[in-house]
């Protein structure tokens, strides 16, 4: 059933803006069962076919559904989350990008031990290839198939994911966690839904500069993973203390070095590709069996 | 975002952290009236730039008088500064901060991060303050204390007392440390920081505390909901390209190659500068349009580019989720239109209305060398910036 999301999810939407609306249009276009909107104060109305609630507990009453995705700009971000954690949403998919670091570590230890998970903020969402897609992937390069494929970034992910779909190699689910420093799903916790899911074969993992997602990432191919798992580490060549782009993507005294993550992966028995072009190449070379 | 040891200091004194008393001071004569303003027997002379490392590299004094301070301040002003942190461009002195001495007894270190791995709030302790707390960690980590805050709970009395024993100071001094650490973290919180580093902390023969140091760094993304600490922000401490790409909403890093880089998504364009190696090349920036590109941002990313009389060749990395590639074409073709755009360019469209947008490029009439792979694109502005540079 690929992970995270597949086609039986139940799609509604936080933030009904420009951005909202049109990819909530191109989910319902892939196939999603998109079945409401949230937007304060305009209830009982509809947007674009959408049924539109004041809340999300109205919502998830009225039509049954299990995810929501997330547009709400930075300042209601973190509340929206809440909202629909509150609510009972299963899964959570948050697209906004910058919001505070506080608010989501605040937001993280409200999750903790609760039944919802979140991916993201900051974040492409997923693509199920055939099933569904949440968030504001380009699914239409995407393609059915047995590689997982999981990013901190989201223009990284849609580039793995072409030069896969390039090679005939199908992917099960592309996962773009987030490329903040606080972030609901982790490596680790797609690395384990990867391990468990029988349609998935091998992984890549696209990482990059900052933090120690990738080190934690290695930790835990080398203990708990049995399937193949390839990767590409972004920042190579970034200057230490910039901040690039990503709120998440920063060398910090001497921590967070391309360079350190490489090692460890590939310490761990992960093939690492030597540069961005050859992501698609070093799967091809280190499963056979797919690239067939 | 930075700000200065002096605007950090004012923060720390709003919450009732002590500081010593002290001035800003911009010419030589503003620095004499503030000695003499502190009445103390000696005082400190502290260039003030976004850096570390300055006592080192001779932008922080002692001067045992108003005319003594003086002097100093006409060496230090208009001084530039080279530290480790700074690169070899070194940073221009323009303000002093003018600030009473004190007696010390001993140095700590005092610091509250956002730790991302353990997703709390980490209070960074140790004995070994004054010096690089990096340094302490690589030579003697037995020394550093680390203690872990909920973010739940917040600051707790048993956090401090922790922190009091680790610094090794006594229960008279607990008391102290309440006030210091709990005023620390109220403004940690309340503003928003990342980063708050008391470094040294000192304790002085009368057995008070005082932030003899202070770095902040704030968090970007907050930045919308305190207008106080935008108002702290120095833009003569900032890269000006990067300065403008920030007035722009583009993420823009300088970097010391001749390949102008324009791209979107962030690990897209981190992930370029190392194809760019790969092949041979050199970057000259880091650049990410962002996610809701339009063509006056593609123009404005260009321009920015443009300006950088280092860059030989220009380019283009786009793979459209949200962003349409027929968008970013026009945007590509209006640009280099109104700017003549005087050096070759390598155009790689990929995603959304790709198809749409290299027509667009390719009907313009204007020299654009097309890519079709992240491989090719490298390679052909690699050689584009060889060609020009010979």
């Amino acid at each position: 059933m690929a992970i995270l999301c597949d086609k039986s999810a139940r799609l509604i939407v936080q933030g009904l803006g420009r951005m909202g609306r049109f990819h909530a249009g191109l989910s319902r276009d892939y196939g999603s069962q998109v079945v409401g909107g949230v937007a304060p104060g305009k209830g009982g109305s509809e947007i674009d076919g959408l049924p539109v609630f004041d809340t999300v507990r109205e919502a998830v009453a009225a039509t049954g559904a299990d995810a929501s995705v997330v547009f709400v700009p930075p300042p209601g971000a973190s509340d929206a989350i809440l909202e629909a954690a509150d609510a009972g949403v299963a899964l959570v998919v948050c697209i906004t990008e910058g919001i505070p670091a506080l608010d989501m570590l605040r937001v993280k230890r409200a999750l903790r031990g609760g039944q919802t998970r979140l991916l993201g903020p900051n974040c492409p969402g997923v693509v199920t290839p055939g099933q569904c897609r949440i968030g504001i992937m380009p699914a239409q390069i995407t393609r059915p198939g047995a590689v997982g494929v999981m990013s901190r970034s989201g223009t990284l992910t849609y580039e793995a994911v072409d030069q896969l779909s390039r090679l005939g190699i199908g992917q099960s689910s592309c996962v773009g966690i987030g490329g903040d420093a606080v972030i609901g799903t982790t490596f680790v916790d797609a690395l384990a839904l990867f391990e468990a899911d029988p349609e998935t074969k091998a992984v890549i993992l696209i990482g990059e500069i900052g933090g120690n997602a990738e080190e934690t990432a290695a930790a835990f191919v080398r203990a708990k993973m049995s399937k193949p798992v390839v990767a590409f580490v972004a920042g190579q060549n970034a200057p230490p203390g910039k901040r690039m782009g990503h709120a998440g993507a920063i060398i910090a005294g001497g921590h967070g070095r391309a360079s350190d993550k490489i090692a460890a992966l590939e310490a761990a028995g992960v093939a690492v590709a030597a540069t961005p072009a050859e992501i698609g190449e070093t799967l091809a070379k280190r499963c056979p069996a797919l690239a067939r | 975002m930075n700000v200065h040891e002096y605007q950090a200091k004012e923060l720390l004194r709003g919450y009732g952290v002590p500081v010593p008393p002290g001035r800003l001071a911009l010419t030589p004569a503003e620095a004499e009236v503030a000695a003499r303003g502190l009445d103390a027997k000696v005082v400190v002379v502290k260039a003030q730039v976004h850096a570390g490392g300055r006592g080192k590299a001779g932008g922080i004094k002692l001067a045992r008088s108003p005319a003594e301070s003086k002097r100093i301040a006409s060496e230090i002003l208009g001084m530039t500064l080279r530290t480790h942190q700074t690169g070899a461009a070194g940073k221009l002195v323009r303000k002093v901060w003018v600030e009473a001495g004190c007696e010390i007894e001993r140095e700590l270190y005092l610091g509250l991060v956002l730790d991302r791995a353990a997703e709390d709030l980490a209070i960074i302790a140790s004995t070994e303050g004054g010096v690089e707390i990096e340094e302490v960690a690589g030579r003697s980590p037995e020394k550093l204390a680390t203690v872990h805050v909920d973010p739940a709970t917040g600051l707790q009395p048993f956090h401090v007392r922790r922190v009091a024993f680790a610094l090794g100071l006594g229960a008279d001094a607990l008391a102290k440390l309440e006030v210091f650490l709990g005023g620390l973290y109220r403004l940690f919180v309340e503003k928003d920081a990342t980063l708050a580093e008391i470094n040294p902390l000192v304790v002085t023969r009368a057995g008070d505390l005082f932030a003899l140091d202070c770095k902040l760094n704030f968090d970007d993304n907050a930045l919308f909901r305190h207008a106080d600490v935008r108002e702290l922000r120095d833009p003569d401490e900032e890269d000006p390209r990067e300065r403008e790409a920030h007035a722009h909403d583009l993420a823009y890093v300088s970097l010391d190659g001749d390949i102008g880089c324009l791209v979107n998504g962030a690990g897209l364009a981190m992930a370029t500068l190392d194809m760019l190696r790969a092949a041979g090349g050199a970057p000259a920036n880091f650049l990410d349009v962002g996610g809701g590109t339009s063509q006056e941002r593609v123009a404005a990313a260009f321009k920015l580019i443009l300006e950088d009389p280092q860059v030989k060749a220009i380019l283009v990395n786009i793979f459209g989720g949200i962003v349409r590639c027929d968008l970013v074409a026009e945007g590509v073709v209006a640009a280099a239109r109104e700017l003549g755009v005087r050096v070759p360019l390598v155009v790689r469209l990929q995603g959304t209305n790709a198809a749409e947008g290299r027509a667009l490029l390719a009907g313009s009439g204007l020299d654009i060398t097309p890519a079709e792979t992240f491989r090719e694109a490298a390679e052909r502005a690699v050689a584009a910036a060889r060609a020009a540079g010979a």
